[in-house]
């Protein structure tokens, strides 16, 4: 296989990207689960800091932020295991093409299945923690960009540590502090829409983080998958 | 002729026998400087005009601080070394930096938040600084911790190395993410440190310190990559040998 077939990883993206998503799909747990961990512990909020609707409106951006990480981090362990598991990962790793493209599809769909729905929900969890009206759109697309980047950069940590047997707290502990960019601007943006300033600046860093992040942390996943199915 | 100094680091015997011998000069020239500078900045150097005496811990918290930094690219370029050359001894040298880079890292946070204490009132404030070398404590127990969690030590090393080289790339986006943050909600109350010249008087113990500290990291450093390689290489002659010179006769 020539190095222009190599590169021309159309094809086969596009049905990785399909198995993948209709793995997901049939599987509803995983897309249900971040869900309801995200709306369980943020209706623990008010049951911890008291309803009081200033207080509560004041945390909003942040806790949402917070929480949407730890469900998008929590989800993130079972990205490469089942695939471990079975060795199809191995197989991935003897394929001629990138395994640069297949890490891509895996993480694109963690996103579809994760990311976009957490985003999709938030305005509704926006509503029952008081957030001001000013604040609904900007949440919302900085979830999206930023749960993106979170579902890249946690694809490291999940890839390193896929062959472990129990890999949740550690990956958590590799993965949060490369996390502290993303959070930083998401609600950073939040706060800004919310004392009334403009925001695109903030959204802006963000998708610039996504951008790297989609650049390099595919790499860097794809050789600690190298390294993991080594073992 | 150049590189063969470099290919042989890439031989555990050799650098166990080589290192052996800076280990005097090194522990000698840290010990040297370190009082030195202690002395002169406890005893000597004038008090500050606003902070007394308290101000002195700069003399430990500044050098901890400077190597925590240095530390971390210290052990990514040591894991970078070793995939891109393959070479064994240099995964040794980044555990061995990810330990002693950790502990600089809590020494440099607690003598801040002990200075903080008499001269903000608090121990802790969520200041760029003091929240960047929490975050940088943080990326340092990862490493340590991926390190300890595999079976397998080869696997380990390489999966340190990846986590090591993603972290030295976060680093500047980090800190300046945080930076941004702190601007952002600067408390008003708190007025931290401005960033005021130094007169020479209470620089040249510090400096003194600084290269201390780093002549005191690299004798760490080279002990503790001195003692995993034995550890790792206990099976083979030279190692056995090794440790049978290091034990006294009487514990044979």
């Amino acid at each position: 296989m020539s190095s222009v077939d190599r590169l021309a990883a159309g094809p086969g993206l596009s049905a990785l990207l399909r198995v993948e998503l209709l793995l997901a799909l049939r599987r509803g747990a995983d897309i249900a689960n971040p869900l309801l961990f995200f709306v369980t512990v943020l209706a623990l909020l008010p049951l911890g800091v008291g309803p009081e609707p200033a207080l509560l409106a004041r945390m909003a951006p942040g806790m949402i932020w917070v929480v949407a990480l730890l469900a998008s981090m929590l989800s993130q362990e079972s990205l490469f295991r089942s695939d471990f598991e079975d060795g199809s990962l191995e197989q991935l790793t003897l394929s001629p093409r990138p395994l640069y493209f297949a890490v891509l599809a895996k993480v694109a769909v963690h996103w579809l299945v994760t990311g976009l729905p957490l985003a999709l929900l938030s305005p509704l969890l926006g509503l029952m923690l008081n957030l001001p009206a000013a604040g609904y759109f900007c949440l919302f697309v900085s979830l999206l960009l930023g749960t993106a980047c979170l579902s890249l950069i946690g694809a490291v940590g999940a890839a390193l540590t896929v062959s472990l047997r129990r890999a949740g707290l550690l990956l958590a502990l590799i993965v949060m502090p490369l996390y502290v960019p993303v959070l930083i601007f998401g609600t950073g943006a939040v706060q800004a829409a919310l004392d009334g300033y403009a925001y695109n600046v903030q959204l802006a860093v963000l998708a610039a983080l996504l951008a790297v992040a989609a650049a390099l942390a595919p790499l860097a996943a794809a050789g600690a998958i190298r390294i993991s199915t080594d073992s | 002729m150049a590189w063969q100094w470099f290919h042989r680091l890439g031989s555990p015997r050799w650098f166990y026998w080589k290192t052996g011998a800076w280990l005097p000069w090194l522990a000698i020239a840290s010990g040297l400087l370190l009082s030195a500078g202690s002395l002169w900045g406890l005893g000597f150097a004038p008090q500050d005009a606003k902070q007394g005496d308290s101000y002195r811990i700069i003399y430990i918290h500044v050098p901890a601080a400077f190597l925590a930094l240095a530390g971390y690219y210290i052990m990514a370029i040591s894991g970078a070394i070793g995939l891109i050359w393959k070479m064994k001894l240099s995964y040794l040298v980044m555990r061995a930096a990810a330990l002693i880079g950790a502990v600089l890292t809590f020494i440099s946070l607690f003598t801040g938040a002990v200075w903080g204490k008499p001269t903000w009132g608090t121990y802790w404030v969520w200041d760029a600084r003091i929240t960047s070398m929490l975050i940088l404590l943080f990326l340092y127990i990862g490493v340590i911790a991926l390190s300890r969690a595999f079976a397998r030590e080869q696997v380990a090393d390489k999966a340190c190395a990846i986590l090591a080289l993603v972290g030295t790339v976060n680093i500047p986006i980090i800190y300046k993410s945080v930076d941004w943050w702190f601007t952002l909600h600067q408390p008003a109350t708190i007025k931290l440190t401005e960033s005021s010249s130094i007169d020479p008087s209470m620089f040249y113990p510090l400096l003194t310190m600084i290269i201390g500290f780093y002549c005191f990291y690299a004798w760490a450093l080279l002990l503790h990559t001195r003692n995993l390689v034995l550890q790792r290489e206990w099976r083979t002659n030279w190692a056995q040998q090794a440790l049978a010179d290091r034990t006294p006769a009487a514990d044979r």
